[in-house]
């Protein structure tokens, strides 16, 4: 049995940065990289638009964490945000210092843009594939350490749990079939969110909520889950992201009327798009993504926007930015949108709707990364600080994986070197027996009536019904009540693929597992916050309430489903106060 | 109004029952948005769960689903069925790796040669910055030099397109290449000597016979055709400054 | 588990035009290789003194010979086009963030050389 003294669950820019901070704070230290993915093909690799830090003489660390607190709709911790906008900026230069290739201004300075919900432009940008390069510069310098072992293609099937502390992982070896326990004195999953328990989403196919689950099932509780944010752009039918970034670099929103119908929602006054104060801040197109979303489900309700194959849909205008422009800042969406809706940006509109893109919520952890569970610590888009609470504004999340990977590498490693090593013949056993329960449940399974891709998709699908930007109680219940079903239903299941090599069939059973998981703690949270606040939107409690809801829901695992309890937001230095853009 | 199908012929392999593997062909719908990608996520969901291969962002950007389509490798992402329509469209898994199971090659070699390149921004000892001095300055110029080659997705299309790599594992071959020109090029590297004795071996650059055809079948136009010829170049160069300037040549 | 080694085609330069071009440029340097070896030798008749030089062009002059050097020209042609249409691949040239489109650099070393040809063709024909 593999005995490290950390582990990593997930490798993508928060595992990667985790992983580094480990291995430098204890050079002596073995770590285990374990990703069901080689890393490169990890999802952060997909985001497009920038990371936010403050490093220009116009901008300030209150002016980036007010824009964050009140992007939250005050259910962020304050004081997770003070030190997260504090440390920020060293973590973004320690990125420009191993080689990413950050946008300059011509001084040779790092470049930064406007994006939505802040008043000042602090968002560093690669082009627009700055995902793509934080990823590939952290997976090459993390090559550099002898001591990170790659458990590549390994995925993670459960928490070993031993004294009341984590103390290791099982994974299935996807290349042998076979299932190992590996041994650590601490654990950080940062296996990020779970886009793929909505029908549309900007999310790849491996985003399916796995380390969340795992957490879940281990007893820690998954805060803030019913917070799940809709990316304004989104291509209709693939669900493609198109990045902020085209806002930002001033795109503008319009209806079929050819009418910007962001200044009927209160985020503020539309200047011509030739106007040189255009994109205002914090205004209109540069309005909060979850305020975005909801204007377009209002102009679908009024009947403004347009239909098509996939749906309504609304249009992202970017001409008058012109060729130059839209190819030196924003070519991947020009390549993205000729290629997947035959649409040339410089010369059409693009078609663009809402689509599920980033969960605010997830396992619950203090500023350091920990979790209720000794040993066990999270960062990255599966963790909730909480930084972003109820909407993160766009642009934060990149530079969370650095501040929270770090910060969460160098508490499990602190953890680790205080404590000793678990008996080994138990963690062995909890091994075997996890190899037998997937053997008899999934490899070896007969029968079965349920297709893996159907139950998928009814989940999914009670999941856009009931649980969309748009909630009421008796969608929720609805929605509710069909998790508990599909969950009956899973034990089921059709396995034809009964090899022992690169079984991914098995692999998309056990993923569904823990989105059902996940799916259920999203729904019956938002069932029981009976409130609008941020991206939680429900239409028979409209308004946001301080008094009973400034507080982060806890989802806690019971046999009957989740049980959700509260605990209170952390406010240090701004009290709740009404959320403002435009104006 | 009657569907619309094509064919698909799937190499498989399962290497607990297939002494080789063999091909087997699916009806699917034929949709004009649909990618390969997309007819292969269909064979899975509904008519063979035991049809293996590896995808995510189904975008262009991960460079999980390289496979060869009809011959070329392509990423099955960006492959259109319309393109195709109505003939039948063979996949294969990549070539130059060995075949893991049905589509999923093994790409070990692969990830040893990224490695072997040193990938990472090297600094002579003592010229480090600090956190507290700020980015090292790179003017839009400099960055310039070297971003189109930052750009790989490491999807390896480009080893199944050249023939040396394939009749040859040893090549170190166009990606990893690229990629070690990337830092070379980069002004705030300093490693261009330590990474020259890895890329100008014999394994290195001095294996491409330039077919060209690995920048043909680059989706993102890195261009690793160049990088290579332009690492000849190089290396060229410095063996000719060793032998002139024996003493002023290469510093550790 | 047992991975499986595709064996690679020997006719692998069939199965795209690419590939069969590369081949045929590959070939075409075999002559240019062979022609310089030639001139080597038409160098050292030369140093023999008139008359062997004399021989060597009269034997020069017979239809295999004519025939010979026709297909080394052609090969000799077609290798230097493709030489000059990948120049921009190894010659990489900026200016600021700018990079100098590959039609204007192949184009420039094409233009070199129908310069110097026409300049050697006219020295050959005035000596």
């Amino acid at each position: 049995m593999p005995v490290h003294d950390v582990i990593i669950v997930g490798g993508g820019g928060a595992g990667l940065r985790a992983a580094i901070a480990v291995a430098e704070e204890n050079p002596n230290f073995s770590v285990a990289m374990v990703s069901k993915v080689y890393p490169m093909r990890s999802h952060t690799v997909s985001a497009e638009g920038g990371a936010a830090a403050v490093i220009k003489d116009n901008d300030s660390l209150d002016d980036h964490f007010r824009d964050t607190v009140g992007g939250s709709d005050w259910l962020a911790d304050q004081d997770a945000v003070e030190l997260f906008v504090k440390e920020a900026p060293n973590e973004m230069i320690q990125l420009e210092h191993w080689g990413c290739p950050w946008s300059r201004e011509p001084n040779g300075k790092v470049a930064v843009r406007p994006f939505g919900g802040m008043k000042i432009e602090r968002t560093w940008f690669a082009a627009d594939k700055t995902g793509f390069h934080m990823l590939h510069t952290l997976y090459q310098t993390s090559l550099k350490y002898g001591n990170i072992t790659p458990y590549d293609e390994w995925f993670a099937t459960n928490i070993l749990v031993e004294d009341g502390r984590c103390q290791g992982i099982t994974a299935l070896e996807l290349r042998t079939g076979n299932v190992e326990a590996i041994a650590a004195k601490a654990v950080i999953i940062c296996t990020g969110g779970a886009g793929r328990v909505f029908p549309f989403t900007t999310n790849g196919a491996i985003k399916t909520g796995d380390g969340m689950a795992l957490a879940y099932r281990a007893g820690v509780a998954l805060k803030d889950m019913e917070f799940v944010q809709y990316h304004p752009t989104g291509l209709p039918g693939t669900g493609i992201l198109i990045t902020e970034a085209a806002r930002g670099e001033g795109g503008i929103l319009v209806n079929k009327e050819g009418y910007r119908y962001l200044q009927d929602y209160d985020l503020g006054k539309p200047l011509d798009v030739s106007h040189p104060d255009h994109p205002v801040k914090k205004s209109m197109e540069l309005g909060p993504r979850d305020r975005l979303s909801q204007a377009f489900i209002k102009e679908v309700e009024k009947g403004r926007t347009f239909t098509g194959e996939f749906g309504d849909y609304v249009h992202l205008d970017v001409r008058h930015l012109g060729e130059k422009k839209i190819n030196k800042k924003i070519p991947f969406v020009r390549e993205l949108a000729s290629k997947y809706v035959g649409i040339d940006p410089v010369y059409y509109p693009i078609p663009v709707r809402p689509v599920a893109h980033y969960f605010m919520g997830g396992i619950d952890t203090d500023n350091d990364g920990a979790t209720t569970l000794p040993g066990l610590f999270a960062a990255g888009e599966v963790a909730c600080v909480s930084i972003n609470g109820a909407n993160r504004l766009g642009s934060n999340s990149l530079t969370e994986l650095l501040v929270f990977g770090a910060r969460a590498g160098r508490s499990a490693s602190r953890f680790a070197a205080e404590h000793t090593e678990a008996k080994m013949d138990s963690l062995q056993k909890q091994g075997a027996d996890e190899q037998t329960k997937i053997k008899n449940n999934f490899i070896g399974k007969q029968g079965g009536t349920e297709r893996i891709a159907d139950l998928r998709q009814e989940m999914t699908k009670a999941m856009e019904t009931g649980a969309g930007i748009y909630r009421s109680e008796n969608s929720l219940k609805d929605t509710c009540n069909t998790l508990a079903e599909i969950r009956g239903r899973f034990s089921n299941i059709i396995i034809e693929d009964r090899s022992l090599t690169f079984n991914t069939e098995l692999v998309s059973a056990l993923e569904l597992d823990f989105m059902i998981d996940v799916a259920q703690a999203i729904a019956h949270s938002a069932l029981a916050r009976t409130e609008s606040r941020g991206s939680h939107q429900r239409t028979d409690f409209t308004n946001r309430n301080d008094k009973e809801f400034l507080k982060h829901s806890l989802a806690l695992r019971t046999p009957d489903g989740p049980k959700i309890e509260y605990k209170d937001v952390v406010i240090t230095s701004w009290p709740p106060e009404e959320r403002v853009y435009g104006r | 109004m009657t569907e619309r199908t094509m064919e698909l012929e799937v190499l498989r392999y399962r290497p607990e029952q297939d002494q080789k593997p063999s091909f087997q062909t699916y009806v699917i719908p034929f949709k004009q948005e649909w990618v390969v990608l997309d007819a292969i996520n269909y064979i899975k969901d509904n008519i063979d769960g035991s049809l293996s291969y590896r995808w995510s962002c189904r975008m262009g950007v991960c460079g999980s689903c390289g496979m060869m389509v009809n011959g070329i490798p392509k990423l099955t992402c960006a492959a259109f069925l319309k393109d195709y329509y109505p003939a039948k469209v063979r996949v294969e898994p990549l070539n130059g790796f060995p075949i893991q199971r049905d589509l999923v090659i093994v790409m070990d070699d692969f990830i040893t040669k990224l490695e072997e390149i040193k990938p990472w921004i090297i600094r002579k000892e003592g010229e480090e910055k600090s956190l507290e001095e700020g980015e090292y300055l790179q003017t839009p110029a400099e960055l310039a030099a070297y971003k189109q080659y930052s750009m790989c997705i490491n999807c390896m299309l480009c080893y199944a397109a050249c023939p040396v790599y394939c009749i040859d594992n040893s090549f170190i071959g166009p990606a990893a290449i690229a990629l070690a020109q990337r830092y070379n090029m980069d002004s705030r590297d300093q490693g261009r000597e330590i990474r020259q004795e890895v890329i100008a071996s014999n394994e290195g650059v001095w294996e491409c016979t330039f077919v060209g055809e690995c920048s043909r079948v680059c989706p993102k136009n890195v261009d690793p055709a160049a990088a290579i010829q332009r690492g000849k170049v190089s290396g060229t160069i410095d063996y000719f400054k060793s032998v002139i300037i024996p003493w002023g040549g290469r510093r550790k | 588990m047992k991975s499986y080694v595709r064996r690679y085609p020997n006719t692998w330069w069939l199965n795209k035009s690419s590939y069969f071009f590369f081949m045929v440029r590959e070939f075409t340097s075999i002559f240019v290789a062979g022609y310089c070896v030639f001139l080597v030798y038409f160098i050292y008749k030369l140093s023999q003194g008139p008359d062997a030089y004399y021989a060597l062009i009269e034997a020069l002059k017979s239809p295999l010979s004519i025939a010979l050097h026709v297909i080394v020209f052609i090969f000799a042609v077609y290798h230097s086009i493709t030489w000059f249409k990948l120049t921009p691949k190894i010659m990489i040239l900026r200016i600021g963030e700018e990079q100098i489109p590959s039609f204007l650099i192949s184009g420039a070393n094409f233009f070199a050389w129908v310069v110097v040809s026409a300049i050697l063709a006219w020295i050959i024909s005035v000596v």
